[in-house]
């Protein structure tokens, strides 16, 4: 690939963030690069998926900018066309419903959306996409399954086929790891992390699984709820001292032999 | 999507469509033989032309079209507020009909003029429920819904006192027109022209309407203008319900379960339920009118009794056998 490894992709400035009596976050100037994982850590109610769906344009900034890069330019999002921001970042939910039933394939393929024109149908490169997002997350032989019936570990997994199918460079992921087993925890963080390193995208995770963030992630941005936060790489900012206190709780670091691991005390 | 399959359901539903219109064309007072209607049809004289071309045809062609607006604008409310018990009527646009028409009903209006009062007042429904759900913040649906329903309650309550104040002689129109009644309607060439225009808009926004029907946060983040797609959802299912509800007075049921029945039928793919909605809703209104004017003859039902009647227990029917086959 040309692009350079670590171009930037999006950035913030002076972004603020509050809901009703309280404010979240005060003048995030923060930036994501291409190959960078960013893990998104904070506590209920810290405003992590307000930041989230703030960043991906689906609910209004309230004040501050975010700019997103195309070829080395940044531009305001607001100025940008929604289709052409859903082809630059894809957001998967924390929470996905279904009020209509619909099968695997056809909500997998939803994520081809913004891709495809309006005089255009979805083509065989669209469905060879979205069965491939289907295999990657073990869901092949589902296809036709109501989504309904699956259980909420597949629901999730379906989830982020469809943020793969979206193939943009940058992904904002809330909770990726709910409802999975282990198995597929690790799976989705590799793929995450694979897709970063690999495919050059970039991505921010939200998350509370401490571990996970340690082992796959290679930045960190902290919100603490009251307008505070602290962003950097992984070893400058992951530490038990920071944790016990974004999280009001004391956490205990061990190490072990494949690296670090954090423990409520 | 290629697929074989809705290609032969579109083309059955077509063929229902017909036959539902030459089955009405056929039945009445006077049974009219097949060489009789291809005379008709083909031009030469005959002595029943002027009860099928001047009476029951225009009918039934009314009947169709009510029926492919109503199924229609049931679907797009259902995708718009992401409710499956959403129907055509839910945002108070035949309550504002229903006033209007009732009123000048008990001013004694001349009945030629009824559909266009019937019009007016579901246009004023519509802009009211659009101004007071405006707002600048994010679409919501659920400020839409509020407002639409509560409007609905309260053209409700007029209705029952234009009720209460009309004339006895004048009751029965009322309630035919409430149930609704297709005995003398006919479809302005107004609504011949902006169905097709509709029709072709909503196609082209087909894709879009699978997309809203995930949620609006989703549709937005997939790349749509949700706030734009909701108000213009919004405001084409509410014409098409104004222009149905003009013609036909308020026929429930159609709505309602035609969208439905074609979900669990045909797919849920709005590029293909949206025709198959409105060849389906055409179908069974015209079927349901030929059964209104000849089951108790030579009594008329008002067409609403027999949508309601066979609607209901059709739809359970088909919801029963959904459920066993998933």
């Amino acid at each position: 690939m040309s692009k350079p490894s670590h171009a930037g992709i999006l950035r913030t400035r002076n972004l603020s963030l509050s809901i009703p009596g309280r404010l979240l976050l005060e003048s995030l100037d923060w930036q994501i690069q291409r190959g960078e994982t960013w893990a998104l850590l904070g506590r209920n109610g810290s405003g992590k998926s307000t930041l989230l769906h703030t960043l991906a344009g689906v609910r209004a900034l309230q004040s501050g900018s975010i700019e997103l890069a195309d070829q080395g330019q940044y531009h305001a999002i607001e100025k940008i066309p929604r289709r052409e921001i859903a082809r630059q970042m894809a957001l998967l939910q924390q929470h996905t419903t279904y009020p209509f039933d619909a099968r695997v394939i056809q909500m997998v393929l939803a994520g081809r959306h913004p891709h495809i024109g309006t005089w255009q149908q979805e083509g065989a490169d669209d469905f060879a996409i979205a069965r491939q997002a289907l295999k990657d997350m073990d869901l092949e032989g589902l296809e036709q399954r109501n989504v309904s019936s699956l259980s909420g570990g597949e629901a999730r997994r379906l989830a982020f086929a469809t943020m793969l199918t979206q193939q943009t460079p940058l992904l904002l992921l809330d909770e990726p790891s709910n409802h999975l087993d282990i198995g597929h925890q690790i799976q989705i963080m590799r793929k995450a992390r694979y897709l970063v390193e690999e495919e050059n995208k970039a991505a921010i995770i939200a998350i509370h699984d401490l571990n996970l963030a340690a082992r796959f992630c290679s930045h960190v941005l902290m919100l603490f709820g009251d307008g505070r936060y602290l962003a950097g790489s992984l070893d400058e900012v992951l530490s038990s001292k920071q944790l016990s206190e974004l999280y009001n709780y004391p956490i205990e670091q061990l190490l072990w032999d494949q690296g670090r691991c954090f423990l409520p005390g | 999507m290629p697929h074989s399959y809705p290609k032969t359901a579109i083309l059955t539903l077509i063929a229902v469509c017909i036959f539902s219109l030459i089955i009405a064309l056929k039945t009445g007072s006077v049974a009219i033989g097949w060489d009789d209607l291809w005379q008709i049809f083909t031009g030469k004289e005959n002595e029943w032309r002027e009860l099928v071309m001047r009476l029951r045809l225009p009918r039934t062609l009314a009947a169709l079209m009510t029926g492919a607006m109503l199924a229609m604008a049931g679907c797009l409310m259902q995708v718009l507020l992401r409710n499956p018990l959403a129907d055509p009527y839910i945002m108070g646009v035949s309550g504002g009909a229903a006033f209007a028409a009732l009123g000048a009903m008990l001013l004694g209006i001349a009945s030629t003029l009824i559909p266009i009062a019937a019009f007016v007042g579901a246009l004023f429904s519509i802009l009211l429920v659009f101004l007071v759900s405006r707002g600048s913040g994010p679409w919501s649906s659920t400020r839409m819904l509020l407002s639409g329903v509560v409007l609905a309650a309260g053209w409700g309550a007029l209705i029952s006192l234009v009720l209460a104040l009309g004339p006895d002689n004048s009751l029965r129109g009322m309630l035919f027109w409430l149930m609704g009644d297709l005995s003398n309607s006919t479809v302005p060439t107004a609504v011949w022209i902006s169905f097709p225009v509709l029709l072709l808009l909503l196609l082209l926004r087909s894709r879009s309407l699978n997309i809203l029907a995930l949620g609006e946060v989703t549709a937005a983040a997939l790349g749509e203008n949700t706030k734009q797609l909701g108000w213009l959802i919004y405001f084409i299912a509410s014409i098409l319900t104004a222009m149905a509800v003009s013609i036909a007075g308020s026929i429930g049921f159609v709505g309602l379960i035609i969208p439905h029945a074609m979900r669990l039928i045909i797919s849920n793919d709005h590029r293909l339920l949206l025709p198959a909605s409105a060849l389906a809703g055409a179908s069974f209104l015209s079927l349901a009118d030929t059964l209104a004017r000849t089951i108790v003859a030579p009594l008329q039902l008002p067409v609403g009794v027999i949508t309601a009647l066979t609607g209901v227990p059709l739809f359970l029917y088909l919801l029963h056998r959904a459920r066993l086959h998933t």
